[in-house]
């Protein structure tokens, strides 16, 4: 089969530093079903925003049908007849799907008024042809979301797409609409279309697709025939991880506990219960795993343990200090530290430099204050210390934060969080994103503070690192506990698995004593 | 770190020139004597000591407001209150000094206090909107503009109005009120020290004290605040308020500096030129004089011109919407800064790959 699309070397950079791809090479068929594979942040969404002309690469070429191309602009991409269905569907809710269809490419009536019929017709006849059923005149704001992504489908074809990326079509979908979508998928693919699927998702992937590349750390780790290779190739590929990373530990000794919560439950803006009746306990010189599935609810109990947001039911004990109504400032009082899910988002300010963002929970901390100005030379000091002992690669402390690489970011926030003799930690994706030696060096912390009598709490989508510095392991699922294990080092992957998609959930009893009231 | 101060440099250089390119076209293509016109605009404010110190008695009061937003952009509040805080902390300062009569040096001193108070109290209100209800502060700062224009005006006609004044007036000051002359041949006056000892105790607060790293925190990454434990609601409202706080001192000083009695029946207009000011000096406290000096030394300079040459003045008004368009621009010169970056990215990523044991390329 022809290649009908190539990159090469594509290097991209973001403005605040972050290098998202680099040197990659990528080619897809025509007709074929392509997984892009990666986990978060390896720069799979960014190759294709690349491709669809939403951001320009530093470095690197585009061919279509042989032919170099420039995307300047989405609009040029969708000339060349590539379309794309992003995670977050770009649709006008207000609007009826026949509208949202035509956005851009209205048919007009005397060549001035928007002429909705035509809009309709031309929306049934795009979907009779690829036999993706929907109602032209239904508000888009009423669909389900499956139908919107059909809507994103159709409205891609209607523009002449004849490559589709589809960014992590299945994240929001149910299994029901996501068989359904696969069918369609297929239908198109025997139509002559070419798909190119984001996802992490290994299965799907197996299921549906031809050919595979796999990202890791912006980079890719090749092109791969989807039947040649294995599900766990794929996934050593792309965590990458299974190299050594062989954490040496002893045995736990667990003291009393530290945290402490009794039916913990969150709702969302909607009313939905995202963390729902949690009852846990971790106990001093104990690292507990949370294991689960993204977006279950790990997130949100972070946020709840730490102060930043609060519960709807339930207590939160530190220390056994109720925390409900403390700011966070009072809970990081209590000796709780936090490395957050996402660094750049929470962990740094990006502009700010080293030492500044070493500094920010302790500031205000009298060893470091006069009674008006701060004393600058034991806060650099400190600083250096840190960089010193976190080994940060950097120029300095007066260098700014956002030019430094993923893993050194990473250990600007752990210098920070792990240097303030912490009783608790609270790691959510500690490791997520950076590299090997940054990854090992974070792990080795984490357990020698566990050695010292801190509890931590950690948090993680790489169920190798889960399992390798877990003492004990709870599972989420839905916002619940669906699993806990006492002692994490007899867990079977499989059975893991089970639990994490809501497959099985364990009973009351089955969970011991650290879970229940 | 120093590679960004000096991309921040010579953009503002590239935007000064661009203006003034500008300026040069419209000088040539309006005037009938363009190299006159020329050589007095530019050279004008230094071809004698008079014209030369209006040229430092205009860049008082934009040191004041340039301040003043510094402070409150710095914390990513847009507040443009400045404007009213200088009005009102002018007619606190005239209420105080009409009411109270106190010795020399003490007068001056608690008409400032007040005028920062009442400067303050403008700011207050959209400070208190935004922490509590999350009200824009750019729209109620801007309403609130108005308000104090208002109820200062009506302050002074109702209590502190000279009805023997032929125009709408406030009564004399008393001579204890006024800050000295220092400068003979010109109306230098005192407040220019004033001036710059604020600018030395704002960089210090803001990049010396608890409170303005917390601020500046704020206004770099305010998630990150939060989750720092850092009391992102004080800072919101305590920015703002030193910010109203320093333009109400800068009404005062202008006052008490330039004129013998309450005149202004409209808006003076410094605080405009304070944001003006402070997007120029990147909201950095010590560049804030060295703004001010440069906008005051343009206007005096079209001032000259247009007294002594067929060019208006306000060609100035062209120059600086055009540099302040180009210094706002993130856009320009930014494919410059983007190279810049990826080398240095490049440089860091390939040395951690070193260290990485080339695990990176399974």
């Amino acid at each position: 089969m022809e290649e009908i699309l190539a990159m090469k070397g594509i290097t991209k950079v973001y403005p605040n530093g972050i290098v998202a791809n680099k040197d990659v090479d990528f080619s897809v068929r025509k007709g074929e079903i392509h997984a892009i594979m990666g986990e978060n942040g390896a720069g799979k969404s960014t190759l294709m925003k690349i491709l669809f002309g939403m951001e320009q690469p530093e470095e690197g070429e585009i061919y279509y049908k042989g032919e170099k191309v420039i995307l300047h602009s989405p609009n040029t991409a969708i000339n060349y007849g590539i379309g794309m269905v992003h995670q977050h569907f770009m649709l006008v809710p207000s609007l009826t799907v026949a509208e949202n269809m035509v956005l851009g490419v209205e048919p007009k009536k005397s060549s001035v008024l928007f002429d909705f019929e035509k809009a309709v017709q031309m929306t049934e006849e795009v979907s009779q042809k690829y036999n993706l059923a929907i109602d032209p005149k239904a508000i888009v704001e009423d669909l389900a979301v499956g139908k919107k992504q059909k809507l994103e489908i159709l409205k891609a074809l209607l523009r002449g797409a004849e490559v589709l990326i589809l960014d992590e079509p299945t994240a929001v979908l149910t299994p029901q609409e996501t068989k359904e979508l696969f069918e369609e998928l297929i239908n198109l693919k025997n139509q002559g279309f070419t798909i190119i699927f984001i996802s992490h998702k290994l299965k799907e992937i197996k299921q549906i697709t031809d050919r595979l590349t796999i990202l890791r750390n912006g980079r890719s780790m090749g092109i791969h025939e989807t039947k040649a290779i294995s599900e766990q190739e794929i996934s050593r590929l792309m965590v990458g991880r299974d190299v050594v990373l062989k954490v040496d530990k002893q045995p736990a000794t667990p003291g009393d506990v530290v945290i402490e919560t009794k039916g913990l439950s969150y709702h969302d803006a909607t009313g939905k219960p995202v963390v729902n009746q949690m009852s846990f306990r971790v106990r001093k010189g104990e690292i507990m795993g949370i294991a689960g599935v993204e977006g279950n609810g790990q997130g949100e109990l972070v946020e709840l343990i730490t102060g930043l947001k609060k519960p709807s039911v339930g207590d939160i004990f530190i220390g056994g200090v109720p925390v409900k109504d403390l700011t966070v400032k009072e809970i990081r009082n209590l000796k709780t530290s936090h490395i957050p899910e996402d660094r750049m988002v929470y962990g740094v300010a990006a502009e700010g430099t080293i030492g500044e963002n070493l500094i920010s929970d302790r500031f205000d901390h009298p060893k470091y204050n006069g009674k008006l100005l701060q004393k600058v030379k034991s806060l650099i000091s400190r600083s250096e210390e840190l960089i010193k002992d976190y080994k940060v690669k950097c120029d300095g402390h007066t260098q700014q934060v956002n030019m430094l690489s993923g893993g050194n970011i990473q250990k600007v926030v752990v210098a920070r969080e792990f240097s303030s003799d912490p009783k608790l930690i609270v790691a959510d994706q500690p490791t997520r994103g950076i590299d090997v030696g940054s990854t090992e060096f974070i792990r080795r912390k984490l357990v020698e503070l566990r050695d010292e009598g801190t509890a931590v709490l950690l948090v993680s989508a790489d169920l190798n690192e889960v399992l390798e510095l877990s003492d004990s392991l709870m599972v989420m699922y839905g916002g619940e506990i669906a699993a806990y294990f006492e002692d994490a080092s007899q867990v079977d992957e499989m059975e893991l698995g089970m639990y994490m998609l809501g497959l099985k959930t364990m009973e009351q009893h089955e969970m011991g004593g650290a879970t229940g009231e | 770190m120093n590679k960004r101060v000096l991309f921040e440099t010579i953009r503002t250089l590239v935007a000064i020139g661009v203006a003034l390119l500008l300026a040069l076209i419209i000088i040539f293509s309006v005037s009938d004597e363009p190299g006159y016109a020329l050589e007095r605009f530019l050279l004008g404010p230094v071809t004698n000591l008079r014209n030369f110190g209006n040229v430092l008695e205009m860049a008082i009061p934009l040191i004041f407001t340039g301040l003043a937003i510094s402070v409150m952009f710095m914390a990513k509040q847009f507040n443009l209150g400045a404007e009213g805080g200088f009005f009102f902390g002018a007619v606190g300062a005239t209420a105080l000094v009409l009411t109270f009569n106190l010795p020399p040096v003490i007068l001056p001193v608690a008409a400032i206090i007040v005028g920062a108070l009442a400067g303050g109290l403008g700011s207050a209100l959209p400070a208190v909107l935004k922490a509590r209800m999350g009200a824009s502060e750019l729209v109620s700062s801007l309403m609130m503009n108005f308000i104090l224009f208002w109820l200062g005006l009506f302050i002074i006609n109702n209590y502190f109005r000279d009805a023997m004044a032929g125009a709408m007036a406030s009564h004399r000051f008393p001579d204890a009120a006024k800050l000295t002359r220092i400068l003979p041949g010109t109306r230098l006056h005192f407040g220019i020290f004033i001036a710059l000892a604020m600018v030395v105790v704002v960089y210090l607060f803001l990049y010396r004290s608890r409170w303005g790293y917390a601020l500046r925190m704020v206004g770099l990454n305010i998630r990150f605040a939060e989750y720092s434990g850092i009391n992102t609601k004080s800072v919101i409202l305590y920015s703002q308020i030193i910010g109203g706080m320093i333009a109400g001192m800068g009404g005062t000083v202008e006052l008490l500096g330039m004129y013998p009695r309450f005149t202004w029946f409209q808006l003076p207009g410094y605080g405009w030129d304070g944001v003006i000011v402070a997007i120029m000096a990147r909201n950095n406290p010590l560049l804030v004089p060295v703004f001010a000096f440069f906008l005051a030394y343009l206007r005096i300079g079209a001032d000259i011109m247009a007294r002594v040459t067929d060019v208006p003045s306000e060609v100035v008004a062209i120059i600086q919407g055009v540099m302040i368009m180009l210094v706002t621009a993130e856009r320009l010169l930014a494919g410059w800064r983007h190279r810049m970056v990826v080398k240095e990215k490049m440089k860091a990523a390939e040395a951690a790959e070193v260290e990485g044991g080339g695990v990176q390329h399974g």
